[in-house]
């Protein structure tokens, strides 16, 4: 059963994908920005190199910043979270209740934590001596994963959201195409975000 | 006979889902064991893996990548309407990228400071 459009398919949904590839675009010129500064800061503290660099007003060598399993927690949280609400969804379609509430809570909580994730990260990096102004560094990681994390808190508010209205009864089998927008932002804040994985922390 | 076929159909997709998931999570330990590899001399294949860093983790973060777009993001079924939204602004994207690279690169040659 086709939605009743010239094109036979539900609006919603198409904006979303427009959304969806006009983000796109967005991210890439984050990710062009970040490598394009890569490796060309003058101080520290740097990704991968141990460095000279400004702490407390004097200088200090710095260890390299970044803390891999950390953030590769992270990304598998993430990854998994991807997995449950597309269960979540799977649960709203058949009118599963049960389900639905149960995925898209464990998919809220994934989300959560890899925010919790990244506000740890920023505020270590912060206390090792990483500004924003600090260096070419500090300043393209910062927007890049910055605005990578606000999509995210984004997306768990969306999706607690719904999962409100889910808790409420408010979401029938009929009404799951709410859910499957709101899942296709989700998917694309974590597809987004395996290309930063690998091109940020682990690239040389 | 009709809910027969919707709960197998269900069970399916599920089954997939989570191969998916288990695929997606192994690519991304082996982008990690990579990273190892390459910067500890110790390890295993230290050689062989650090010269060619940047293609592995590029061919592993493409095929998640395209994982998650065709089954959780459902492309591979889904009209193709919606993946020409997503994929031609991939591509302008991808375009954008390399050409911001080499045009700095090819500026940092004329102005070394830049």
């Amino acid at each position: 059963m086709h939605p009743p459009t010239a094109t036979g398919l539900d609006t919603r949904k198409l904006a979303i994908w427009t959304f969806i590839g006009s983000e796109c675009l967005f991210f890439a010129t984050l990710i062009s920005n970040y490598l394009v500064y890569k490796g060309h800061s003058l101080v520290g503290p740097l990704p991968h190199e141990t460095s000279q660099c400004m702490l407390h007003g004097q200088m200090t060598t710095c260890e390299p910043i970044f803390e891999i399993p950390l953030v590769t927690l992270g990304t598998a949280v993430l990854l998994f979270s991807s997995f449950f609400v597309v269960r979540a969804l799977d649960g709203a379609r058949a009118g599963n209740r049960t389900q639905l509430i149960r995925w898209l809570a464990a998919t809220v909580v994934c989300g959560l934590f890899f925010v919790g994730m990244q506000v740890y990260e920023f505020t270590h990096f912060y206390h090792k001596g990483l500004g924003y102004t600090t260096n070419l560094f500090g300043s393209s990681f910062y927007t890049l994963t910055g605005f990578h994390g606000t999509h995210v808190t984004i997306g768990v508010i969306w999706l607690a959201t719904i999962l409100v209205l889910a808790l409420r009864g408010k979401l029938p089998a009929e009404k799951a195409m709410n859910l499957e927008i709101a899942a296709l932002y989700w998917h694309f804040v974590d597809v987004v975000w395996i290309v930063i994985f690998p091109v940020v922390y682990l690239m040389r | 006979m009709d809910a027969q076929v919707a709960t197998h159909h269900h069970e399916s997709a599920a089954a997939t889902y989570t191969k998916i998931a288990v695929v997606l999570f192994v690519m991304t330990a082996l982008e990690v064991l990579a990273y190892e590899a390459s910067h500890r001399a110790g390890w295993p294949m230290h050689g062989l893996v650090q010269p060619f860093l940047n293609e592995i983790l590029i061919v592993l973060s493409a095929a998640k990548f395209a994982l998650v777009a065709m089954f959780y993001m459902h492309l591979k079924s889904d009209s193709k309407i919606f993946s020409g939204l997503f994929v031609f602004p991939l591509i302008i994207a991808t375009i954008v990228i390399v050409a911001l690279l080499l045009l700095f690169s090819y500026l940092r040659s004329l102005h070394p400071v830049m």
